[in-house]
């Protein structure tokens, strides 16, 4: 792919895509190589090598996002053995800012892609449910960073939010009826809940912009690998930023 | 309007006190000397009269509860305090006192003396901000905030002081006796944004966190700025103009540096100190509160001895100790830690403002130049606009999230003068600075100017523009886990993608903080539960449990739990086919961590309706039966060292809750209907088998009362419960239960009928006298207590024979089903000898 590479057609083609500009397109191919070896494609084992990614609780459930087809809009379920550098953009992009000159429906749908990547990470069966025992694995794999608390609270914990997630999605249910679990719809409202109090994480709103938004618009800013919305393209020369500018 | 008028027997009271106080001293000097006179010639007094003995510390009790007094009378109008800020309203009065008190004997004996206020009252409030700051929030903003407090002060001060040296030349002041470095001193003491008065105004006003973040942080860190810039111009004052050098700049910068590092870094050591002391406290509880403010003390007290500045090694003790220490220290002294620092805070606040207002009531300080003050309140408030929005045009390059230029005119406006620029004004040295007068009178001036005027109008002018005002909400389980899984998420596209941001630091110091500082500096048991998410689900089980008893109180009875479909109802199927889920049920009755405060009552119930296994069940009773150790007296004596047996209050507060959720579960079972009665009467019969066997020796003890005084319903008649009356009263005697807990303790003395009618209204109700008494236990599904519990609490059906009859509602179908309970049960009967 070195070789594409410098032929601009294929970055030009890449950027339609992703909407990454060609300087990240660059940067995410040097990382890409570096990462796979300079082998065309990227399997699980690669991740391995990337020495900080070690101590993340959740490791395992991001490194298979990445390789989950899904999220790879390759198909309905399942996993990929390898990705290649299209997938890693494609996977990357979904971590892209929000577009501050996008309308509100491309909001809307970039939002809920956005949130749909971490729903795919929740629901490992990909049945289009988290069901309580994905959501005790996930809570698991969360507290698992501290090894004093047993799975026991883990799944104690896992179970009070699922009740909370069930009377915030449902409200009223009759005795029998039984929450079978969170369904991307019962995501999105139960995200409408919550933005606010994300906002509050991520410790600053942007005045003026609407509820979510700006919160998946900072929590994924955070993360992209270069500047690349336009309007922040001249404001952010470099790379690194000042790491307590926020 | 008739309000307004509430305050007024508070001040005609307070203005008493003081003319009495102004006067005290005088009237006791003339009389001193005859009267000791006297004394030495009558031999032994019975009654002596000592006021110079006592004056000073009485004297400031004096002026504390004047303070105190003033605050409560302001608080009875809230028309008044909505408006005026509490701060502009304790200034006035301290001028209105010290003009009573000049009046009455024309000596101005009472100013803010800047040892006090650097030693006593700054500290408190300093400790304060730093303990309960929100950490994430700060250090987010870090870079922000620094940029402010360190570009800004000085740009404030340069230009305040160069500005006002420019006017001066130019003779519009007439003629001082001022010079370039005498101004610029005054302009480096005026510049810095006062944290004791920003505090005041914005938690008034409360506008979101980022702003009030920055502005206060601001505030916080400038005063190392202030420190090094006041100390480095009043020692090129004593020089003398002419002969400062390049040399003296130079170290002049540099002492900024090592000023406010070594402050920081004087407060991180003793935030490690205290967190390691807290650490091992574990047998002397009553004093753990106190470590905190002394060593915190310490820290502000040592770097203050190393010229070092004391202020920052204050906040960063607080703010670096705050996790550990509270991970470490008892519920009750976190409490007690937050209630005084709090109490302190607030306190020293009060008299700061109120002394404020009475140090400007001398006519000795005050020497006016019209347009020296004028300037300066117009080049302090243009200065600090033109610096925000410079700084902020900067920083918006580099800023995710941008400061609108709402939030600049917010942060303009909010730039506070207060007592710290006063006490560094006074300090400084007539002889050396010879306009001290006027840079004091100007000092105050503006002072008041900004927290009297800018502070009465930056609430209109908030809510003017719309200024995203700060919100509540409640704390959500989910929220939290998203959250988590957020940070995570990010720091691991961040680790991919090979970049280092601001998740990356994050995620390193908080790995850092894992594996090493939390290892050295937590209790084991505190590492266990300091995880935020378990913070979260045990505050919310809290609140659950607190709202459950409060809702009772509501109803009158806490019968509501009987139609749990009132509520929000959520069935969730915890009935996973886990093979392992027998043994973690056990493991989770065994644990005492944070799912055995676990009161959610829906998932509980859940919980339980869910496990099939009957035999499984009877585990759990087993379990709980034998869970808790046999049960002694509590003490009554008077102990210095202990304030409450915390076991036994923990243990109460869990049978408390266990028996709530049998009767829950009872309850539930009956609206179930058949196959669960089934299984019901099943564990029933086992239970009380079990309980047969416990109940058998506090039988045997059982004084035999007679049954003479039946109705007259007593403490004494509570206690002493008679197994012979029980076959007496009918059916529904056992669904009695919930509704007279409340009577059942015997620390009460309501005896009148009325009370038993609805005892939950009784008057010295509160949820630790629900949590105290393990409280209703049905028949059918009885926990039997721990022998202490059975002490305690006359809980045997004998007792609720009693009452009865008095209890009306509930006569629902569970009571009926219940109502068998009765005739089989063996009358268990405290042995109530034992302690009362």
């Amino acid at each position: 792919m070195g070789a594409a590479h410098s032929a601009s057609e294929e970055v030009r083609e890449l950027m339609g895509k992703t909407g990454f500009s060609s300087d990240q397109i660059e940067q995410l191919h040097r990382r890409f190589k570096q990462l796979s070896g300079d082998q065309p494609t990227i399997r699980k084992e690669n991740f391995n090598n990337v020495p900080d990614l070690e101590l993340n609780p959740i490791r395992s459930k991001i490194i298979r996002a990445f390789f989950d087809n899904r999220n790879l809009r390759k198909g309905p379920s399942g996993l990929a053995d390898e990705i290649n550098f299209e997938d890693f953009l494609t996977i990357m992009a979904y971590f892209q800012p929000i577009d501050t000159t996008m309308d509100e429906d491309q909001v809307q749908l970039c939002r809920r892609e956005k949130l749909r990547f971490l729903f795919h990470m929740y629901d490992s069966d990909s049945d289009g449910r988290i069901t309580l025992e994905e959501y005790r694995n996930v809570v698991e794999e969360l507290l698992s960073g501290n090894p004093h608390i047993e799975k026991e609270s883990a799944r104690t914990i896992a179970d009070g939010a699922m009740m909370e997630a069930a009377s915030v999605c449902v409200g009223q249910m009759e005795p029998d009826q039984v929450y079978e679990g969170i369904t991307f719809d019962d995501f999105l409202k139960e995200f409408a809940g919550i933005s606010q109090s994300l906002k509050r994480w991520v410790g600053f709103r942007r005045p003026g912009a609407q509820s979510l938004d700006s919160v998946l618009n900072t929590l994924w800013r955070r993360s992209q690998t270069g500047p690349n919305c336009p309007s922040q393209r001249n404001q952010c020369k470099g790379k690194w930023r000042f790491p307590f500018l926020a | 309007m008739s309000r307004r008028g509430a305050p007024g027997p508070y001040l005609g009271l307070l203005l008493a006190l003081l003319v009495a106080l102004g006067e005290l001293p005088q009237v006791r000097c003339s009389e001193q000397e005859p009267g000791g006179a006297h004394g030495s010639n009558q031999g032994f007094q019975v009654v002596t009269f000592k006021w110079d003995h006592v004056q000073d510390p009485f004297i400031i009790a004096l002026w504390i509860l004047v303070a105190s007094l003033a605050k409560i009378g302001f608080h009875l109008s809230h028309k008044v305090t909505n408006v005026v800020p509490e701060s502009a309203l304790l200034i006035v009065l301290g001028l209105v006192l010290g003009g009573i008190v000049w009046a009455a004997n024309h000596t101005a004996s009472f100013t803010l003396t800047p040892t006090v206020f650097f030693f006593y009252l700054l500290p408190p409030i300093v400790l304060d901000a730093g303990y309960f700051m929100p950490n994430r929030l700060f250090f987010g903003n870090l870079g922000t905030i620094l940029l402010y407090a360190v570009i800004g002060t000085v740009w404030n001060a340069a230009t305040t002081g160069l500005s006002l040296y420019g006017v001066f030349l130019s003779g519009l002041m007439g003629d001082l006796d001022i010079g370039l470095l005498d101004f610029l001193l005054f302009g480096s003491l005026i510049a810095a944004v006062d944290p004791v008065a920003v505090l005041a105004v914005f938690e008034e006003v409360h506008v979101n966190e980022v702003l009030f973040i920055i502005v206060f942080g601001e505030s916080l860190l400038n005063d190392a700025v202030t420190v090094v810039l006041y100390n480095v111009f009043e020692s090129f004052v004593t020089l003398g103009g002419d002969k400062v050098t390049g040399v003296d700049c130079v170290k002049g910068i540099v002492s900024f540096f090592v000023v406010s590092l070594g402050g920081t870094l004087v407060g991180v050591m003793f935030a490690f100190l205290l967190s390691l002391v807290t650490r091992f406290t574990k047998h002397v509880r009553i004093i753990e509160p106190g470590f905190v403010f002394v060593i915190s003390y310490l820290s502000y007290l040592t770097s203050e001895m190393l010229s070092l500045s004391a202020i920052l090694a204050i906040t960063f003790c607080g703010i670096c100790c705050q996790k550990y220490v509270k991970a470490n220290i008892s519920e009750q002294s976190s409490t007690t830690v937050r209630y005084t620092m709090k109490m302190l805070a607030s306190g020293a606040e009060t008299i700061i403002f109120m002394f404020l207002g009475i140090s400007a009531v001398n006519p000795c300080i005050w020497r006016w130049n019209t347009a020296f003050v004028l300037l300066t309140l117009v080049f302090i408030s243009v200065y600090r606009a033109i610096g925000v929005v410079l700084q902020t045009w900067v920083l918006n390059r580099y800023r995710m999230v941008q400061l609108e230029a709402i939030d600049q005119v917010v942060m303009s406006y909010g730039g506070l003068r207060g007592a710290v620029a006063f006490a560094l004004v006074v300090l400084l040295d007539e002889k050396k600075v010879k306009e001290k007068n006027l840079f004091v009178s100007t000092t105050i001036i503006v002072i008041y100017f900004t927290v009297i005027f800018q502070g009465l109008t930056i609430k209109p002018l908030v809510q003017w523009l719309k200024v995203k005002r700060s919100e509540h909400r409640d704390p959500k389980l989910n929220e939290k886990l998203h959250g988590r899984a957020f940070d995570h998420i990010l720091s691991a596209i961040e680790d991919i993608s090979g970049q280092i941001g601001h998740n990356y630091l994050r995620d390193k110091w908080s790995n850092f903080d894992r594996k090493f500082l939390s290892k050295i500096l937590m209790r084991r048991s505190a590492q266990k539960s300091r995880d935020r998410i378990l913070n979260v689900f045990h505050e919310l089980n809290l609140k659950d449990a607190i709202s459950y008893v409060a809702e009772g109180e509501r109803r009158g009875s806490l019968a509501f739990i009987r139609s749990p479909s009132t509520d929000n109802v959520v069935n969730v199927d915890f009935n996973t086919p886990r093979p392992s889920t027998v043994e973690a049920s056990v493991s989770y009755l065994l644990r005492e961590s944070a799912s055995a405060v676990c009161l959610d009552m829906q998932s509980l119930e859940q919980r339980r309706r869910s496990i099939r296994d009957s035999e499984d069940m009877v585990t759990h009773h087993t379990l709980q039966q034998y869970l808790y150790k046999p049960r002694q007296e509590y003490k009554h004596l008077y102990s210095r060292h202990e304030l409450t047996p915390e076991d036994d209050e923990k243990q109460d507060k869990e049978i408390f809750h266990r028996t709530m959720r049998k009767r829950l579960e009872s309850f539930k079972s009956a609206k179930l209907g058949f196959n669960q009665n089934k299984k019901a009467a099943k564990l029933y019969k086992r239970e009380r088998a079990q309980k047969r066997r416990n109940s058998s020796i506090p039988n045997g003890k059982l004084p035999m009362d007679s049954p003479s005084h039946n109705f007259t319903i007593q403490e004494k008649d509570l206690e002493l419960s008679d197994p012979e009356e029980a076959p007496d009263y009918g059916a529904e005697e056992m669904s009695g239960g919930i509704e007279f807990l409340a009577n059942v303790t015997r620390n009460e003395t309501t005896d009148s009928p009325s009370g038993i009618d609805n005892p939950v209204f009784s008057p010295d109700e509160d949820p630790s006298i629900l949590s105290r008494v393990p409280p209703w236990l049905s028949p059918g599904e009885t926990v039997v207590p721990s022998q202490r519990a059975r002490v305690q609490i006359p809980h045997s059906p004998g007792n609720f024979h009693r009452l009865a009859p008095f209890r009306l509602s509930s006569k629902s179908v569970d009571s009926l089903q219940l109502a068998e309970g009765p005739k089989e049960q063996p009358h268990s009967s405290p042995p109530e000898s034992t302690h009362m």
